[in-house]
């Protein structure tokens, strides 16, 4: 063979092992784009057909629902795009192909691989998000209210929402048996999802208490309002700031549970 | 130099953890055929031990094996070398890094060839090994050049653009070879890499070591196949439920296989009564028996095969099968163990 024994080992930075493993990600997440958007898109896509457009053309939806749907679905679009993108290939890739093995092997601390993992997931987040946008817009039709001026906070909201269901599909993905994958969808994703107030503004459960103190605990709450806050800051909301840090607190705790939960697993 | 060296290598599972580590460990809870259950967890213990006290060294440019059966701790010493595994005590050092203190720096400076092939599903062949390369640090031009040498060598070339998916077993393994040497490790690390290969497969990945044990590499390589072991190692551990029997070249081993060729018998119940019967047979070295498996050690071959049939009838046993084992590798193991190798 060509190579030459006991050779110097080549040393590699932490940072530069960090970008080969994201450069990995890119490169097949861009082979299976249509399959990723498709998966990421679907949903979020039928919801403002039949809430955006059907039900307002039919009269059983009030004007300006919209402009309370769009934030919450990018919401969706985000939380959910994010949290699959790192979960399905941890199960995947834990529970049987054993792929993940090879990036385990890299020379860096186990912890790089998965934060690389969640980053990834973010951005993968965020190309979800940004693809239903137009899409809405074009569905709905003008959408009262609307403003893309709060630039900073449109990204606080974004990146802290993306890290923190990226980081909960990293710790989901590496703490459930690939056999309960299934179940992760009913039990956790769609509670989440339709408890989420994606569909409907946080304070209209004003009409409703328990309801509106019980959903505090999801995750997609603050993201949801976030995005209100941040897109439609006219329309009532929870206020902004209440939502960054809650997304700050979750992000962290998930990401802390994620890493510790992936480390269990690459290391016997 | 040594490229390895471990000290007192202990490895405990609990007994409740996940299945992955159960099953690399499971064969420890065999019923022992000898009395050979000091490792065996008495009833509600709540672990496992894979490895009991492993000391071993291997010198640099070395072909190491490790032999022995599933579940005798093979994959566990391979997975704490290369840092995949904790060791619940003692340590060990790899091309001169600490595995617990350093596993950065053995990482780097180790290739590893898989129990089964892991590819990259997403990346086609020759991103397989660029990508990999990139984890290294090897920039891209030259990752591209080293990888379709390899190719090359490994008579893969016009599969380089080819998805992983369409390469048979054998092409898989042979592409975790050529991972496991792009990126230039000093020892090189091979978990059973025969295992499902076909018989042409096989030789062709025995090509592949031998010139790279030519070229100088340490290779350390497990295995359950005992003509592998023979041809391939320099020296050879044998390992069984966790600790070291025996440790020298191939030859010496041999050497020390029990004298005369092994006949074995299953008999239709326990052989105790024809083991005793036949120890007291002529040319009979040793008998002994390991369940229904009548073991006698013959100094004149197969000749007394149907004196040894007629003894152990005459116990009120019925044969079942006859088997003939020439002094080997495989009946010292079975003199060491108390059972067979596969």
């Amino acid at each position: 063979m060509s190579a030459t024994p006991m050779s110097t080992a080549s040393p590699i930075s932490t940072a530069g092992v960090f970008f080969a493993l994201l450069h990995r990600d890119i490169r097949v997440a861009s082979k299976e784009l249509h399959f990723f958007l498709l998966r990421t898109i679907m949903q979020p896509v039928l919801f403002i057909i039949v809430f955006g457009y059907l039900m307002p053309k039919m009269g059983f939806v009030k004007p300006g629902y919209q402009t309370a749907l769009l934030p919450g679905v990018l919401a969706v679009s985000l939380a959910l795009s994010a949290i699959q993108s790192v979960a399905l290939p941890m199960v995947q890739d834990f529970g049987w192909t054993k792929e993940i093995e090879d990036r385990l092997l890299a020379p860096v601390a186990t912890w790089v691989v998965a934060a690389e993992k969640i980053v990834a997931g973010v951005v993968q987040g965020i190309i979800a998000a940004l693809a239903v946008l137009p899409l809405a817009r074009v569905i709905m039709g003008p959408i009262p209210n609307l403003t893309f001026g709060h630039v900073g906070d449109i990204l606080i909201i974004t990146i802290l929402g993306a890290t923190a269901f990226s980081a909960l599909g990293m710790w989901l993905g590496t703490a459930i048996a690939p056999q309960q994958i299934g179940l992760m969808f009913s039990a956790i994703i769609a509670p989440m999802m339709f408890f989420g107030c994606a569909y409907y503004p946080w304070r209209g459960l004003d009409a409703v208490p328990v309801f509106k103190y019980l959903v505090l605990i999801n995750p997609l709450v603050y993201v949801a309002e976030g995005m209100r806050g941040a897109l439609t800051p006219n329309v009532p909301h929870m206020p902004l700031e209440v939502s960054m840090v809650a997304l700050l607190v979750i992000a962290g705790l998930f990401w802390t549970a994620g890493l510790r939960s992936f480390r269990k697993r690459a290391i016997g | 130099m040594t490229a390895i060296v471990t000290h007192g290598l202990r490895k405990v599972y609990p007994v409740a953890a996940p299945k992955r580590m159960q099953s690399s460990a499971a064969g420890g809870f065999a019923p022992p055929p000898r009395s050979n259950a000091a490792l065996a967890p008495p009833s509600g213990a709540r672990e496992l031990v894979a490895l009991e006290g492993l000391d071993l060294e291997v010198g640099a440019g070395e072909f190491f094996g490790l032999l022995g059966p599933n579940g005798a701790g093979k994959t566990t010493t391979i997975g704490i070398l290369t840092t995949r595994v904790l060791a619940s005590a003692g340590d060990a050092t790899v091309a001169g890094a600490d595995v617990i203190r350093d596993p950065v720096g053995v990482r780097r400076r180790i290739g590893v060839v898989p129990q089964r092939a892991n590819p990259d599903r997403g990346l086609n062949v020759v991103e397989n090994l660029v990508f990999h390369s990139a984890y290294f640090g090897i920039p891209r031009a030259e990752s591209m050049q080293r990888a379709h040498v390899l190719l090359e060598q490994l008579g893969m070339s016009e599969k380089a653009e080819e998805k992983v998916d369409a390469l048979s077993g054998g092409q898989q393994q042979r592409l975790m070879i050529a991972r496991a040497l792009i990126h230039e490790p000093d020892v090189i690390f091979l978990d059973e890499p025969t295992v499902g290969l076909d018989p042409q497969a096989r030789r062709s990945l025995w090509e592949t070591l031998r010139t790279l044990h030519r070229a100088g590499r340490t290779i350390v390589m497990t295995t359950h196949y005992m003509e592998e072991a023979d041809q391939l190692c320099d020296r050879l551990a044998i390992i069984d439920r966790g600790r070291l029997l025996a440790l020298d070249t191939p030859a010496a081993l041999k050497a020390k296989a029990p004298g005369g060729t092994l006949i074995e018998i299953d008999l239709d119940g326990p052989a105790t009564d024809a083991a005793q019967r036949t120890r007291t047979l002529e040319h009979v070295t040793n008998s002994e028996a390991a369940g229904d498996t009548l073991r006698v050690y013959s100094a004149v071959g197969g000749r007394i095969i149907s004196a040894v049939i007629e003894a152990a009838e005459g116990t009120g046993r019925r044969v079942r099968n006859i088997t003939l084992t020439e002094p080997s590798l495989e009946t010292l193991f079975i003199e060491l163990t108390g059972r067979k190798l596969e």
